[in-house]
């Protein structure tokens, strides 16, 4: 079911109206992050009926049921698998992989680096949080330095990752980032993550107030918005060093984008290449062969 | 013959080939058009025969990076529609085993093969064992159902796995093909027919308008019909209890009512699933129980106490999960012993002792890679006999 993509974007054409109202705390950046992303598939007149949508565990985990698509929830840590599976079995589905830094990070960091490593057409949100919400607010493998959790209860003193400074080592052909303050931008890039023709990753700077916010009293859901733009910082800036941007922190944008082969495609053609060599054998063997019975 | 049923119609008639060999042509043969897996001795030779046979059939083979991404890739490309397999052996196998869980309560058609070898942790991975047979049934977390089929020759292997592929479509459940290192490995000539006219089981697929459709809601068979993505149902599934709408739900009738369904859903499916054999069990007086490599030194060590005046049989469970326990009841009724031959410190003689609750049930067990011999079991039967015998005439 194909809704007019040239019609104006109405976020209920893609959500599960019964599932409403949502599970996701006051403030939460999630469902500006489902918002955008569901704008961007509407734009890019991807049909609901082949949009496969694959979701681990964990606040970003849940976000797949009130889509109205095929989804799938998943267990923690796996969706990139999940998906990967599904859609080197069915080619013609749209796949989407929507999780979160635990998820992707922690738990499923194997699955993350073999499918950049793959390049298996697959578009992969990340909403980084910097928490487990879910389990009440624990310390995850992006969480910044000093930060109060419920397991970091004198500050967290483990460096964080940078979720596409790994995907980009990995090998994936796309990489970009934005924060949930920029919801056109944000929508424009994984607009881009979902056209690139191979695993395209997609890191979404997603604020979780009611946990990770007050723990840290970073105050109310705007005011964190506003942080972002402390902490985040284009591209296109490159090393400058300028206020309000934090030096060489979080850039957002596409930060990588290479053409290599999609691993799906490439396997059907070694395959078809296969059953074509045999079959031009087995048809030299039956010409060279007189058929029994013959005088 | 055109080229993509090559792998279809095994060349010549008459094969010797290995256990993990027949495994994956059974599976070809059963409509399987995905494997992935993870390699590990001894069940690797299936992923290799299948990452050159699969491509001729329009398959798709993939190693994972690891044993988890196997068994969800394989869940994945079920969900998809597709036939899916994967093969691993006991560490891999307790890797899988939240995903397997996920599989019988998401309700995902799938077959895991586990060849068994030496444990626990890496254990002896050249060697056989049996010590996964209560892990096979028990070693997900919660409630669940599963299918466990225990084949004990090269032949068998064939028939168990396109087997276990009608059983998973069928009743919508992960089906574990379990059997030890030496069939895994074992050579024997087999005859393996045109398989390219064989009647495949498909699933139960949903038709009908969308707004009537209950991804979980199931009919007289208590098996629902699954929703092909891209056929328009567009549902969701998940690992968290749901109602019938396929949506999470706490609600505790809702759960008691899903899960109940889920739990007894094989029970309406036990005339197909049930296998077993007997040999000699008519006027057995010791009756051996056993599975795999065991059963088949059994078989032989039936000749050699029947030489000797004693009268053994043996009954041989092909289905090992669900249990087929009304025939094992029925057999062992006329014996007056039973034993349990098994490569473990005693699994198979703990579900055989609940079944025949009271009688005398003795474990014969060897952990130590050695496969126990036809001799050892005869001798051990004749004991047993004897002192069976001593204590009636007492």
């Amino acid at each position: 079911m194909i809704v007019d993509s040239a019609a104006a974007f109405d976020v209920r054409d893609y959500l599960r109206q019964e599932m409403m109202p949502h599970f996701l705390c006051p403030g939460c950046g999630h469902g500006i992050a489902l918002r955008a992303l569901l704008w961007a598939i509407h734009e890019q007149g991807i049909d609901k009926d082949t949009l496969a949508v694959v979701s681990g565990i964990g606040c970003a985990g849940r976000l797949s049921a009130y889509i109205d698509a095929n989804t799938f929830h998943v267990t923690h840590g796996r969706p990139l698998a999940y998906a990967t599976g599904l859609a080197l079995a069915r080619p013609d589905l749209h796949v989407v992989v929507i999780t979160g830094d635990g998820d992707c990070l922690a738990i499923g960091g194997n699955h993350l680096i073999h499918a950049c490593r793959r390049n298996l057409k697959l578009t992969c949100l990340m909403l980084n949080n910097e928490v487990y919400g879910m389990t009440g607010g624990q310390v995850s493998p992006t969480t910044s330095e000093s930060r109060l959790t419920s397991t970091t209860p004198h500050g967290n003193a483990e460096p964080r990752f940078d979720a596409c400074a790994l995907a980009a080592a990995a090998g994936a052909s796309f990489v970009g980032r934005e924060g949930t303050r920029h919801v056109p931008k944000l929508k424009e890039l994984i607009r881009s993550g979902l056209v690139h023709p191979g695993f395209a990753f997609v890191e979404v700077l997603s604020d979780c107030t009611e946990i990770f916010g007050r723990k840290n009293e970073l105050g109310s859901s705007p005011e964190m918005m506003l942080r972002q733009k402390s902490e985040l910082r284009p591209s296109a800036y490159r090393d400058t060093v300028d206020t309000p941007f934090r030096s060489n922190d979080l850039p957002t944008g596409i930060l990588t984008k290479t053409e290599r082969p999609e691993y799906g495609a490439a396997y059907r053609k070694a395959a078809a290449a296969q059953r074509a060599s045999m079959a031009k054998a087995s048809a030299a063997k039956s010409a060279a062969a007189p058929a029994k019975g013959t005088p | 013959m055109n080229a993509v049923d090559t792998a279809l119609a095994p060349k010549p008639a008459v094969r010797l080939i290995s256990g993990n060999h027949a495994c994956a042509l059974g599976a070809l043969a059963a409509g399987c058009r995905f494997f992935a897996g993870y390699p590990i001795t001894p069940s690797s030779e299936i992923a290799e025969r299948l990452s050159r046979l699969l491509p001729e059939v329009d398959g798709v083979f993939v190693q994972m990076e690891d044993e988890i991404a196997s068994i969800a890739a394989v869940i994945g490309a079920s969900m998809g529609g597709v036939k899916a397999l994967t093969a691993t052996s006991g560490p891999g196998f307790s890797l899988k085993q939240e995903n397997i869980g996920y599989a019988a309560g998401a309700e995902i058609p799938c077959v895991i093969v586990n060849v068994m070898r030496g444990g626990p942790s890496t254990g002896m991975p050249t060697r056989p064992a049996q010590g996964d047979i209560m892990q096979a049934r028990w070693g997900s977390h919660g409630d669940y159902p599963i299918v466990v089929l225990a084949p004990a020759s090269v032949r068998e292997i064939y028939d168990e796995t396109m087997r276990a592929f009608d059983l998973a479509e069928t009743c919508r459940t992960p089906v574990v093909l379990l059997y030890d290192q030496v069939i895994a490995q074992l050579a024997e000539t087999v005859e393996l027919g045109d398989t390219s006219d064989l009647a495949r089981t498909e699933r139960k697929w949903a038709s009908g308008p969308r707004a009537a459709y209950q991804p979980y809601a199931a009919d007289e068979d208590g098996i629902p019909a699954m929703s092909r993505p891209g056929a328009g149902y567009r549902v969701h599934t998940t690992g968290l209890n749901h109602a019938e709408n396929g949506f999470p739900t706490q609600n505790p009738e809702a759960v008691a009512r899903n899960l109940g369904r889920l739990l007894t859903k094989l029970d309406r499916h036990r005339d197909a699933i049930d296998s077993w054999q007997t040999i000699n069990c008519d006027d057995a007086e010791v009756l051996i129980v056993a599975i795999g490599i065991s059963a088949r030194a059994a078989t032989r060590a039936l000749d050699i106490a029947r030489a000797r005046g004693v009268r053994a049989g043996l009954f041989r469970p092909i289905t090992l999960w669900p249990f087929p326990e009304t025939a094992l009841r029925e057999v062992a009724a006329r014996a007056r012993a039973v034993l349990v031959p098994e490569m473990n410190a005693g699994q198979l003689s703990l579900e055989v002792e609940r079944i025949l609750g009271g009688k005398r049930v003795e474990g014969m067990h060897r952990f130590n890679g050695e496969p126990i011999t036809p001799a050892e079991i005869a001798a051990r039967a004749e004991s047993l006999a004897k002192a069976a015998l001593a204590k009636e005439t007492r």
